[in-house]
């Protein structure tokens, strides 16, 4: 039944578009962090999103296929009283670029909104198929 | 009569899902948005001119001439988009959404008519 299939399309991408509002909550976090367990700066990072078939039906669901760091040099701020600073006095920031995330953090919160739209839209039209002969 | 609001509500869902799967990916780089050419799609499910014609060989190794992916039968189509993007993703939100919305009144229609269609009986039974 097609419209039980929309539930798990549907779901799938809030599924993804939370993770990817999951990182982009890291990114935002972290966009002062300069050192991390490791001792090294933390890196932003970034969901892929992939397409994924549902049981055999036509429509297609979205996972996320890697979470992927940042290649971005690093954001290098003089602060010489710092004690991660090099000898020349500065810091390697984050590479988090604020404004990106935003953009990211509203794109994946439209997205997850359209999608629960759909699953209200299903759900509704289930319904009415069930007063059928009613 | 049963049998064409049946048809045509079986091919609503499935379109439903198409349109569904074109939203849930309007951010994975490089999908291309799909849907079915839905008076086609009817038609040949009802059993008229078929929306599929088989390629006819005449030996083994001949290719099959397959269509791709069908939905009742009706070839999936890909949507031409009106304006580029820069991953490749052809989903244009607005045409999607819209395109939803029509379908599920549409899905709505035929399911009253159905209803109706069998009060309709229903009354001329008990006269």
């Amino acid at each position: 039944m097609s419209l039980f299939n929309i539930f798990n399309i549907a779901g799938s991408a809030m599924a993804a578009q939370s993770q990817r509002l999951n990182v982009v909550a890291s990114n935002l976090a972290n966009a002062d962090s300069a050192t991390g367990p490791d001792g090294k700066p933390y890196k932003a990072k970034q969901v892929i999103f992939e397409t994924t078939p549902v049981a055999g039906q036509v429509g297609q669901g979205v996972k996320v296929s890697a979470v992927v760091e940042s290649t971005a040099p690093m954001r290098e701020v003089y602060d010489p009283a710092h004690p991660m600073a090099n000898e020349q006095g500065y810091v390697a920031m984050p590479n988090v670029n604020p404004v990106e995330e935003m953009v990211n953090m509203i794109s994946a919160s439209r997205s997850y909104q359209n999608n629960v739209e759909v699953l209200n839209t299903s759900k509704t039209l289930l319904q009415r198929t069930l007063t059928i002969g009613q | 009569m049963f049998q064409f609001h049946q048809t045509a509500l079986n091919l609503r869902a499935a379109r439903q899902e198409l349109l569904a799967s074109n939203i849930a990916n309007a951010d994975t780089p490089n999908y291309k948005a799909r849907d079915i050419d839905f008076a086609r799609a009817l038609q040949g499910a009802l059993g008229g001119d078929g929306a599929q014609l088989a390629l006819n060989t005449t030996a083994a190794a001949h290719l099959q001439g397959e269509a791709g992916e069908t939905v009742m039968g009706a070839p999936v189509q890909y949507r031409i988009p009106t304006q580029p993007s820069a991953d490749g993703n052809t989903v244009e939100m607005d045409t999607e959404r819209t395109q939803f919305a029509d379908n599920a009144l549409r899905y709505e229609a035929s399911v009253r008519f159905i209803s109706e269609r069998g009060k309709d009986v229903l009354a001329a039974l008990q006269g």
